[in-house]
């Protein structure tokens, strides 16, 4: 496997990832939504499904992103395609 | 001034700007103390802030294409995250949000994780990619990979389509806090709107917007979040309402299950102003299916990574790092507002419908709400309306109704704080709705000028003939936008929905697929984006004119059908043709590696 197949190999694997944890927190938990706002678990007081779709969710997805923008520059840097100077 | 020095100086500038936009508004309040009125108040706030974006824009007004069409990409990764929220928050967002969910609840909340988590993809599936592509327009990228005018121009009608859908919003947006805060007709001052749009991107193309939609955002926000603060201190609900409101929200609960949600008759559901409408449905229980909810949420994430707007704030950045990076700041930027929305509505209803705080009106008098004068301001707006249906001479939760803009516009008058403040939020709102038109604005005459002019009519026409023709489209579909606006067709909600399922109809799958499938050609991508478009606006116009759909899919997410035969008739047409030939296959492979030069630089 050339050095840009396995990079690619990677690449797709944080892509998979990424997604897999997006999907959780944007369809999977809301799929129980009925059953989640009874739980006994409630972040800040706030029935629980109530607080994912106002708080949760939201910030779940923004650490997400951050996390994989930086899990992928490890990827990049690991077989040498960062960007350097004077790439434009 | 605005030159090389002045990225380097970014930080100091804004920080300027801020802190002369929070001495403008100490201002504003001692004028009100000594005596200045409501109205003059509103008028500073808006005409203050739109000729600082009017000057920006003059500013930074350009001759260089690079400029033009990518803000010379050079834009840092917080910055441009500043200015993609305020690209992406437009006036529905701003005004119309926290009212979708004071009225509906859960079932509304969807759009919050669907415009938030529609990040994700952009990030992980396409902005890095599209970035390194070096294109300055969304259909450049599908113009280049798949090859061929026809992907160029099928690309160039969905953006037409959706951002066009979007920006008739905005416009309407502009003129109608325009109208309020200036007191001017609406079919004026949707025009006044429209210059103020047009000054901040006509000179400068991207570079102006970019910059100017910084400024907007610092406004928006700071607009946005003092109010949210202020009134849950005043409340006694907590000084950072976020972690805080917890009671207050069981206090709804409770107070639902007191008075009961009781049904109004038509007829006298007839007697109440057009738009508006009451609390039917419990604040924060789960009262939606499953489906309905995510049904709803994916047609915003997808189309949040198909909207060309959003994509082309990514072409800006200095790297394909950055760009990534800058996603993360954008939807972080977002979230602080898109986190406040249901903070203020539950703020809102319950200083509306406690009978113990001395805001309440539930279980008052008719006559004593009557006297009260924000109830009079609003009742004269259109935006609230009383009436004693069961004739028992009180005011039950029944028969009290609100405009859905109202919750932002009219909660601090409610709340007893000073009118400084409602100014402020017209600016914001206008600031929202302003920076959204741009970018969309923006997003039509580039592919335009671009896609169609330079890349399919003229491919010789030197750079000043290219930006002349690039600035005359621009004024022109503003016009088009103004005019369309001024007809008050739809809702400003409904469109930006609609908008949203068009783009994803016709551009999610090319895009992605452009990327992440070698295999994908020029005549799958034209079938892709062409019947996806196609089935998916039949779909929105058999259930408009009354047909039943299926699988429960509605109006509102019409967009889930256009996708899936844009899937489908993609994947079948490009299996069928034949593979793309060695040179694009390469040219994938070079947008997979974030090192070396831009592929269009390349070639």
């Amino acid at each position: 496997m050339s050095k840009q197949e396995q990079h690619w190999e990677k690449t797709r694997n944080l892509l998979f990832i990424t997604l897999a944890i997006w999907f959780v927190f944007s369809i999977g938990i809301f799929l129980f939504g009925a059953e989640m706002q009874e739980s006994s678990i409630r972040p800040f007081g706030y029935p629980l499904t109530y607080w994912f779709t106002c708080q949760g969710s939201l910030a779940i997805f923004v650490i997400l992103i951050f996390w994989f923008a930086g899990r992928q520059e490890k990827i990049d840097d690991e077989f040498g395609f960062s960007e350097r100077e004077g790439d434009k | 001034m605005i030159k090389g020095k002045f990225i380097d100086n970014l930080p100091k500038v804004y920080g300027i700007y801020t802190g002369g936009f929070l001495v403008f508004i100490i201002l504003m309040a001692i004028a009100e103390q000594a005596g200045m009125s409501a109205k003059l108040i509103g008028i500073f706030f808006v005409a203050f802030t739109v000729l600082i974006y009017a000057l920006i824009g003059w500013l930074s007004r350009t001759l260089q294409v690079d400029a033009y069409y990518v803000a010379g990409r050079q834009v840092p990764t917080v910055f441009n995250g500043m200015a993609t929220a305020a690209d992406w928050m437009s006036g529905a967002s701003f005004v119309a949000m926290a009212g979708g969910i004071y009225f509906k609840g859960y079932g509304y909340m969807a759009l919050l994780v669907g415009w938030t988590g529609g990040y994700v993809l952009v990030a992980s599936l396409l902005a890095p990619y599209l970035r390194k592509f070096g294109c300055y327009t969304v259909p450049d990228f599908i113009g280049t990979r798949y090859g061929g005018n026809l992907a160029r121009f099928s690309a160039v009608i969905v953006l037409t389509v959706a951002s066009f859908t979007y920006v008739t919003a905005q416009i309407n947006a502009t003129g109608t806090i325009a109208s309020v805060a200036l007191d001017i007709p609406f079919g004026i001052a949707v025009y006044v709107g429209l210059a103020s749009i047009l000054m901040c991107s006509m000179l400068g193309g991207m570079r102006a917007v970019t910059w100017t939609q910084v400024a907007q955002y610092i406004v928006l926000i700071i607009a946005y979040l003092l109010p949210v603060f202020w009134i849950s201190s005043k409340l006694g609900a907590g000084f950072f309402p976020h972690f805080m409101l917890a009671d207050e929200v069981a206090r709804i609960a409770e107070l639902e299950g007191q008075f009961g949600f009781v049904k109004n008759s038509a007829a006298d559901l007839a007697t109440v102003p057009k738009g508006l409408a009451g609390i039917t449905k419990a604040h924060s229980s789960v009262n939606a299916t499953p489906w309905a909810f995510i049904s709803l949420a994916v047609c915003m994430m997808a189309g949040t990574a198909s909207l060309p707007h959003v994509m082309m704030r990514y072409f800006t950045t200095p790297s394909v790092r950055t760009a990534r990076r800058s996603v993360g700041w954008s939807l972080f930027f977002i979230f602080l507002l898109y986190s406040s929305a249901p903070m203020l509505a539950t703020l809102s209803k319950l200083s509306l419908i406690d009978p113990t705080l001395p805001t309440g009106i539930i279980g008052k008098t008719i006559a004593e709400v009557q006297a009260i004068d924000w109830y009079q301001n609003w009742n004269q707006a259109n935006l609230m309306f009383i009436s004693d249906f069961n004739g028992n001479g009180t005011l039950e939760l029944n028969e009290f109704f609100m405009g859905g803009k109202a919750v932002v516009l009219a909660t601090p008058e409610i709340a007893g704080l000073p009118y400084v403040i409602s100014g402020l939020v017209a600016a914001g709102g206008m600031a929202a709705a302003m920076s959204t038109a741009d970018g969309l604005v923006l997003a039509i005459s580039n592919a335009l000028s671009h896609d169609i002019y330079y890349k399919i009519i003229n491919p010789k026409a030197e750079t000043a003939k290219r930006l002349i023709v690039a600035r005359v489209l621009l004024v022109l579909i503003g016009f088009a936008g103004a005019t369309i606006a001024a007809l008050e067709i739809q809702g400003i909600l409904g469109s930006v929905i609609w908008a949203f399922d068009f783009a994803m109809s016709g551009l999610f799958f090319p895009l992605v697929l452009g990327v992440w499938w070698k295999r994908a050609n020029a005549p799958g991508a034209v079938a892709g984006m062409l019947l996806g478009l196609i089935s998916g606006t039949a779909y929105l116009i058999w259930v408009r004119s009354g047909g039943s759909g299926f699988l429960g899919i509605t109006q509102l997410t019409f967009g889930i059908v256009g996708a899936a035969v844009s899937l489908v008739s993609m994947i079948v047409v490009s299996l069928i043709t034949a593979a793309p030939d060695a040179a694009t296959q390469k040219m994938v492979d070079d947008v997979r590696v974030p090192s070396g030069k831009t592929v269009l630089a390349q070639k």
